[in-house]
């Protein structure tokens, strides 16, 4: 043992580092700090340091090539022992960061953590966030599918909409004119050096806030912070009812890393490795490209803004958003920290968490978009065709033949851009039926021109008979006027059935 | 270390080293400090102008993508005329006239011809004027459809219903030789092929041209 001394000694007369770290670890804290609330900030930390060694051992075999990228995903998931696991722990990986980063932040949102004098840990931290989503973006091209292709063209079509700029930052965005070698290459870089190194100086940065600055207390309403005396309460605070970081709050820390990493660990191994789906060909138009979990929100969202909202919103929503973030300590800086007493904080947190939750819900199941190939795959229930008229069947056939089952259910089966058709008869008219094939409206394409007048009349006979049984249709109630007193001109072209 | 000159008494807290050198400092004239004050604003100065030095190649290699649009374009055949019948709309490819020996698959580009007489055609980008996404065609419907955020277009390119502001992207074409030719050589966006265009109210209107 003295042997060992001796050699930590003569390390120690060189290096020097005991006298910081034991005031690192020694530190004292609020006793109330050390609390389960508090362990998500060290668990995004050691998920960081869990990506970088992962990254690191995927980047022995991937090829940051347009030509090969595909190629060596595929080698990684089948010819190399376990190069699949190491594919799922770094997908996983990713996953989990993104969502405890989320979480951490919540939380220090909810315990007024950014107030005086920790508001620049809470910039660093919203620039954190931002690269923690530029590393899960960036890393999902890196998986150069189809999907990474068309995510690719997604952000492309967001620079373009940039005024003036627009046309040299997509070329800047891609490397060159088109999405290809270059542009692999170029994020390659990003999610390697840029944003790492980026992310990795900040988060040092961050933590050495969090130990000058101390652990934030746990919030008790009418504990109001002053910039005057809060420092000193503080102080006192952790004098008098504090005790030494390590091992009192520590140890949680190292408890719920270990957890986290061992729910990555079990995740990959049951889940495994985000594809990579379909080849970076774009001349494959098969294709429904979706972005990674952390972003589906986004895609929710883009789906349902008005076309006249698309370009404004694009291009001042994330500012909006960053700057929102970015404001909070400097608005709110001073008094409550409990969210006993912050019921505009905790509803804004849970409103953006329901919004959230709502729209990433929506783009699993993507009710915007058409149903490619619900036309020629999902079969009309036969019930609905039972005595059927063979001028019904016809429509039937037109009904599927022409795609409306693309953006309309029956049975609960198609798409669901437009409303469920299996009670359309009683809610539109035979006219109001035909109208709306022929000219269209709201998100439905007009048919005028795609369909000849029998066609038109034989989809509306199918239509009409598209109500349960006992319920009848929806008819004209001037219609009965009309047929008893056949004196006046027809109203409109079409007649009555 | 720093040496400060205005802080003469600030307490050592490095080893003695340190503390000897600090002594010594405290002695020496004030013009001998101000002189050393000097000669380090002018080696920052002198760092700052060879980082001006360097930063104008490395800025221009960094912008070498940023080029004219039609630096990158040029016309691509895309088959026989003969090829694509009157009245249909076909999905082609073409190599991307742009390329590097490593962008594999990337530089296949597809797009849709619509012939719509022995010399007219209107070639449309693959890309939906949305967010890019590919869209498809049904002849059954004469519909383009997009999967990405539920975009679809009529026949003619106008925009039917969804999202996207505008109808879909066309290419300038040209018939040399019997053969139909593109103007290709880069994503079609908002921002390089064409200008926003206005649309009325979609729906019942009757804004669309290819309503019947």
């Amino acid at each position: 043992m003295p042997r060992l001394k001796s050699i930590y000694d003569w390390f120690e007369r060189r290096v020097q580092l005991e006298g910081p770290v034991k005031d690192a670890v020694l530190h004292k804290v609020p006793r109330n700090t050390a609390s389960w609330w508090y362990v998500f900030g060290s668990a995004a930390f050691t998920l960081l340091l869990f990506q970088i060694v992962t990254g690191i051992l995927l980047a022995l075999v991937y090829v940051p090539s347009g030509a090969e990228a595909w190629n060596s995903l595929n080698v990684l998931n089948h010819q190399i022992p376990l190069g699949w696991y190491l594919r799922a722990l770094h997908g996983w990986g990713s996953n989990f960061m993104v969502a405890v980063v989320f979480i951490h932040m919540a939380q220090v949102f909810l315990f007024g953590a950014y107030k005086f004098p920790r508001e620049l840990t809470w910039t660093v931290g919203v620039f954190l966030l931002l690269a923690t989503l530029g590393m899960a973006f960036t890393g999902q091209v890196l998986r150069f599918d189809q999907d990474a292709y068309w995510g690719l063209g997604i952000g492309v079509f967001i620079v373009s909409r940039v005024p003036w700029l627009g046309g040299g930052l997509v070329h800047l965005l891609l490397g060159g004119p088109v999405i290809a070698g270059a542009t692999l290459s170029r994020f390659f870089t990003l999610h390697v050096f840029v944003i790492p190194g980026t992310l990795l100086g900040l988060a040092l940065l961050h933590v050495w806030m969090v130990l000058k600055l101390g652990i934030n207390e746990w919030p008790m309403p009418g504990r109001l912070v002053r910039k005057s005396t809060y420092v000193a309460e503080y102080n006192q605070l952790s004098h008098d009812d504090g005790i030494p970081f390590v091992p009192g709050a520590f140890w949680k820390d190292l408890v719920f890393s270990a957890a986290i990493l061992a729910a990555v660990a079990v995740c990959a191994a049951v889940f495994g490795p985000y594809g990579p789906g379909g080849q970076p060909n774009p001349a494959i138009t098969q294709t429904v490209p979706k972005p990674d979990f952390p972003f589906l929100w986004i895609y929710a969202v883009l789906s349902y803004l008005p076309p006249s909202m698309e370009t404004p919103f694009i291009l001042i929503a994330p500012i909006l958003m960053i700057a929102g973030l970015l404001a909070v300590p400097f608005v709110a800086s001073e008094g409550e920290k409990s969210w006993h007493r912050r019921p505009v904080a905790v509803l804004a947190l849970a409103t953006v968490a329901v919004a959230w939750g709502v729209f990433t819900h929506l783009a699993t199941y993507t009710p915007w978009s058409p149903h490619m190939s619900a036309w020629s795959g999902d079969t009309l229930p036969a019930r609905y065709l039972e005595a059927a008229t063979p001028v019904v069947r016809q429509g039937a056939i037109i009904f599927q033949a022409k795609q409306c089952r693309n953006c309309h259910s029956i049975g609960g089966h198609g798409g669901e851009r437009g409303p469920a058709l299996d009670d359309v008869a009683t809610r539109m008219t035979a006219d109001q039926l035909r109208y709306k094939v022929v000219t269209g409206g709201g998100n439905m394409p007009a048919y005028g021109k795609n369909l000849s007048p029998p066609e038109i009349e034989a989809l509306v006979s199918f239509l009409e008979t598209l109500h349960p049984k006992g319920e009848p249709p929806a008819f004209d109630a001037s219609q009965h006027r009309i047929e008893a007193n056949p004196s006046p001109p027809p109203v409109g072209g079409s007649a009555a059935p | 270390m720093v040496e400060k000159s205005d802080s003469p008494n600030k307490p050592s807290t490095g080893p003695e080293i340190h503390a000897a050198s600090e002594q010594a400092s405290d002695q020496e004239s004030p013009a001998l400090v101000s002189r050393r004050w000097l000669l380090l604003k002018a080696g920052v100065a002198l760092n700052g102008l060879v980082g001006l030095a360097l930063a104008v190649p490395i800025v221009r290699y960094l912008f070498a993508p940023v080029r004219k649009d039609s630096s990158y374009s040029s016309w691509v055949s895309l088959g026989n005329v003969s090829d694509f019948p009157v009245g249909e709309t076909r999905l082609t490819t073409y190599r991307n006239p742009f390329t590097r020996s490593w962008d594999g698959e990337t530089d296949n580009v597809a797009c849709y011809v619509r012939r719509e007489g022995s010399s007219q055609f209107t070639v449309f980008a693959i890309n939906c004027a949305h967010l890019g996404c590919p869209v498809r065609w049904f002849p059954q419907s004469q519909l383009f459809m997009c999967p990405c955020h539920g975009g679809v277009y009529y026949a003619d390119g106008s925009r039917a219903s969804g999202p996207p502001e505008r109808g879909l992207f066309t290419y300038d074409y040209q018939i040399a030789g019997g053969r139909l030719q593109i103007n290709a050589g880069q994503m079609p966006t908002l921002s390089n092929t064409a200008r926003l265009v206005n649309i009325s109210t979609p729906g019942i209107d009757g804004d669309c041209p290819c309503r019947g």
